[in-house]
């Protein structure tokens, strides 16, 4: 007990004497000075001029961004890569198979290096960008696509739209009252890509048929105006979705075929569907299987993003890092990321677990 | 009484796994109401036979021929042939997620397109036929073997199936649970449900079948009423099988 004390106070003294050796303060008042470095890409407004701790929340953002992203795409790709790999169909059980293979044998920082030079080598140059409609523009600078110019035309489209959303979402529960009540099916589905595309159309034209978009174009080297998908991002993205992917696909397979095949029997014979049995009876099943890994891969996804700083994607810890060379309070900024990627996974951990006991079999066995 | 309706019929089925001949041109026709046994040993293909009817198993010879529909890679005709075709399997196989009444409800809901309500109607009707109806809100993991068929034979007849297969219903339970599925088995048969059995309870045999059909190797070895085939066996096969399953 006692030397474990010892060390950990000379550890604890011997920093603060080199700190001061060096003249580095300690404490996180760093954080109110500024900055001083520009961050290449920010979901909030962000100058070098604007504070450390300004330029961390730039990171965390960044990070979130690629975390939810990542997280809801590599779940629908090991969905379906899953479901594909169990499939009767030769040459589609076959392709997933050689995905699954491909990716979980390969590093992920390799595969990160791998889709950055895919994107920024095999892309043309800005001036001979892909053109769509020329409003859409992709290059080895990345997409650059429309942005949207916020006035009140634009305000009412987009608010409508997320009334649409809303009302075919209680469309879904009224339907499926309905059901439960007299048996007739009502098509969801369609109703709802009606009202999701129907209402922000009457919205349009009722606002007077205009929308300004601010249109990206070429200005000297590079283009302007628009909003860019970088490439860093994208790289960054798509590395880590189809790295997690190809685990999370092992992880429904093995959940569907821990599923005895006689539960697909019995929903067979009594005259389900094939995506019946499935959505009804096998993924129910499978979902307590599933849940706890996926967690694991989730956090795994989280935790593999800070090899952003290897293609140049302002993440935290990239951003972290600029900041500790500046300022030498490696201490801090550790601890912050440190702080950061605990708290994310613990939110992330206790989300899914409580997802887990929703899903869990009652009643024994 | 069975009619002269012919509502199953198999001509000159043959099923291969692999080089393994399971099923060796076998003829059967049921007729509406009838009560059919089939018996064998283990590895005879009687399951194999009964599960080609409602298409768990694909036969590469031969047709069949339920209610008129054929069985064919069609996979419109095989969910019309299902919904009518009720199966009871030798593991229950009753969907542990979903309660016992959850258990009966979901096909005619999905299926038949029916009211919640009225589904739940039903579900509770049968399950008070096969007495079981107080345990409606338990999972099956909580019931015992015998319950849990019951339940599973109730979640078949829920759909209102016009036949009813069986596929060693009892197999799987302790002898004490035996007579309770026996029970309900054949009280079913006394209502006039067409019924094919694959068991090895010669006593239900003797008493409910009007057709016993004795398989060795993948083939219809003899083919009789039940007193016929068990006091008069006229194969060899069949005396030596009666007298393996006599003896204990």
């Amino acid at each position: 007990m006692a030397m474990v004390a010892g060390i950990g106070w000379f550890l604890v003294a011997n920093t603060l004497t080199n700190l001061n050796a060096r003249h580095i303060a300690t404490g996180f008042g760093f954080l109110d000075r500024e900055a001083g470095f520009g961050i290449s890409e920010h979901l909030v407004p962000y100058l070098p001029s604007d504070s450390y701790f300004r330029a961390f929340e730039v990171g965390l953002l960044n990070t979130l961004e690629v975390a939810v992203i990542g997280i809801v795409l590599t779940t629908l790709l090991g969905l379906v890569m899953g479901i594909a790999r169990l499939s009767h169909n030769w040459l589609v059980a076959r392709l997933a198979s050689a995905y699954v293979e491909a990716m979980r044998n390969v590093p992920v920082l390799l595969l990160l290096l791998f889709c950055y030079s895919l994107i920024t080598v095999s892309l043309p140059l800005s001036r001979n960008a892909f053109n769509l409609f020329d409003c859409i523009f992709l290059s080895n600078r990345g997409l650059r696509v429309p942005a949207m110019i916020w006035d009140d035309s634009a305000v009412m489209v987009v608010s409508t739209l997320a009334l649409a959303v809303a009302a075919s979402f209680l469309v879904g529960v009224w339907a499926r009252r309905r059901q439960e009540k007299t048996g007739r099916y009502f098509p969801v589905l369609w109703s709802s890509l009606g009202l999701i595309a129907g209402l922000p159309l009457i919205a349009f034209l009722a606002t007077g048929a205009h929308l300004s978009f601010d249109v990206p174009h070429m200005a000297g080297f590079n283009f302007a105006g628009g909003s860019t998908v970088s490439p860093e991002f994208a790289a960054l993205l798509l590395g880590l979705v189809v790295y997690t992917g190809a685990f999370i696909a092992e992880i429904v397979r093995s959940g569907i075929l821990a599923v005895s095949y006689g539960q697909t029997e019995a929903a067979l014979a009594l005259g389900l569907s094939r995506m019946q049995v499935l959505r009804l009876v096998v993924l129910p099943q499978s979902l307590r299987v599933i849940i706890p890994p996926l967690t694991s891969q989730y956090l795994n996804l989280v935790k593999n993003s800070p090899l952003a700083v290897a293609i140049g994607f302002p993440d935290l810890v990239s951003v972290a890092n600029t900041a500790i060379n500046q300022t030498g309070q490696a201490v801090e900024g550790v601890s912050i990321i440190m702080g950061v990627y605990l708290a994310i996974s613990l939110i992330l951990s206790f989300l899914m677990n409580w997802y887990n006991k929703r899903v869990a079999l009652r009643g024994g066995r | 009484m069975p009619t002269d309706e012919i509502v199953i019929s198999l001509k000159d089925v043959n099923k291969w796994y692999g080089t393994f001949h399971a099923l060796r041109d076998i003829n059967l026709d049921v007729r509406r109401g009838e009560r059919v046994v089939v018996a064998g040993p283990s590895g005879s293909g009687k399951s194999t036979m009964i599960r080609c009817v409602n298409r768990l198993e694909e036969h590469q010879s031969g047709i069949i021929l339920v209610n008129g529909t054929e069985v064919s890679n069609d996979v419109k005709a095989v969910e019309k042939v299902r919904r009518d075709v009720g199966m009871v399997f030798q593991q229950f196989n009753l969907f542990p997620h979903l309660t016992v009444l959850e258990n009966l409800t979901l096909a005619p809901i999905w299926v038949k397109h029916m009211p919640k309500a009225e589904a739940a109607d039903i579900a509770m009707k049968y399950l008070e036929r096969v007495k079981i109806h107080e345990q409606a809100k338990k999972y099956p993991g909580q019931l015992s073997g015998g319950q849990q068929q019951r339940v599973a034979i109730a979640r078949s007849l829920c759909m209102r199936p016009s036949i009813m297969l069986f596929d060693e219903p009892t197999s799987a339970l302790d002898p004490e649970m035996i007579k309770e599925v026996l029970d309900v088995m054949v009280e079913l048969a006394e209502e006039g449900m067409t019924m094919v059995c694959v068991t090895h309870e010669m006593g239900f045999a003797r008493t409910v079948a009007d057709k016993v059909v004795f398989m060795a190797d993948g083939q219809v070895v003899e083919m009789n009423t039940p007193s016929e085939l068990f006091g008069n066996p006229k194969e060899e096969r069949t005396r030596q099988f009666l007298s393996q399953i006599i003896r204990h």
